[in-house]
């Protein structure tokens, strides 16, 4: 069941944001200010801290409720509905991995990657923003494929035959918890 | 929709705490602490009712929370440590 599936994928997030806090508390006195790091948005090269990440949350907020109007439209069999929300959901997803690609890239170029950090900050604030953003990109990229090969499903009328649309509401679940990974990758790197 | 609005609501706050408040009225250490508590309540907001767990049997509810002690237990593991790191720097 999906939701197995999901509490094992929060164990190891969690292992992975219990870690950075483990890292990250033994070292404060060396490691970057959040504000400082990330305080660009495409057009604006600093000066504004948590403009491009609050997009970035309110993208992924907003594809949550696009999957759960998708859900509901499966619950009435409405086959026209649930792929409108599915694909605003998916686009929503894409906008999101655009965004964090852009964040990488902006990063990178300041000379920020694994094992590299341009200022005599610790280095492994770099190695844990990478590898834990990351993971999770990772995981809305399989979600936005997951959501594709659903929505082709939802417009062949493989779930009007089956007589439910049970699979968009396990792949909505899915979903939600990338956004609540989000919600804690969110808090600990960008706010605390 | 109701829960976008709460969740919406939430996020502002914390931008409010992180943008409008200055250290001086509010310590770093307080700031934080809302974080979490706000961050925690969006967490159970997304887990009640937009992943549904809420309207579900009470078998699957406890068979998904129950578990996450082990998560509780590893946080209060590795604080530790990271604080025994601490001293040892």
């Amino acid at each position: 069941m999906m939701w197995f599936f999901l509490l094992s994928d929060a164990f190891t997030f969690s292992a992975l944001l219990v870690a950075y806090g483990a890292i990250r508390f033994s070292n404060s006195n060396t490691w970057p200010d959040a504000d400082e790091v990330f305080q660009s948005a495409p057009g604006i090269d600093h000066g504004a801290p948590l403009v491009f990440v609050g997009l970035m949350t309110f993208i992924l907020i907003v594809s949550s409720i696009t999957m759960l109007m998708a859900v509901q439209a499966g619950h009435r069999n409405n086959k026209k509905d649930c792929a409108f929300w599915l694909f605003w959901t998916i686009i929503g997803g894409l906008m999101f991995l655009g965004c964090q690609a852009w964040e990488w890239n902006h990063l990178h170029h300041e000379g920020y990657w694994w094992s590299r950090i341009p200022t005599d900050k610790n280095v492994n604030f770099s190695n844990l923003f990478f590898t834990i953003t990351g993971f999770h990109g990772f995981h809305v990229f399989s979600g936005v494929i997951i959501n594709i090969v659903i929505l082709i499903n939802v417009l062949i009328g493989t779930y009007t035959r089956r007589g439910h649309y049970l699979m968009v509401e396990k792949v909505g679940l899915y979903w939600h918890f990338v956004d609540l990974v989000w919600v804690f990758v969110f808090t600990f790197f960008y706010l605390v | 929709m109701k829960i976008f609005l709460i969740l919406l609501g939430l996020t502002a706050v914390e931008f409010v705490i992180a943008l409008g408040i200055p250290l001086s009225v509010m310590a770093k250490p307080v700031k934080d602490t809302l974080y979490i508590v706000l961050t925690l309540a969006k967490a159970f907001y997304i887990v009640a009712y937009c992943m549904h767990l809420k309207f579900e049997r009470v078998s699957l509810i406890y068979s998904i929370l129950v578990p996450m002690i082990f998560i509780i237990g590893l946080l209060a593991a590795l604080l530790h440590e990271g604080g025994h790191w601490l001293n040892l720097h």
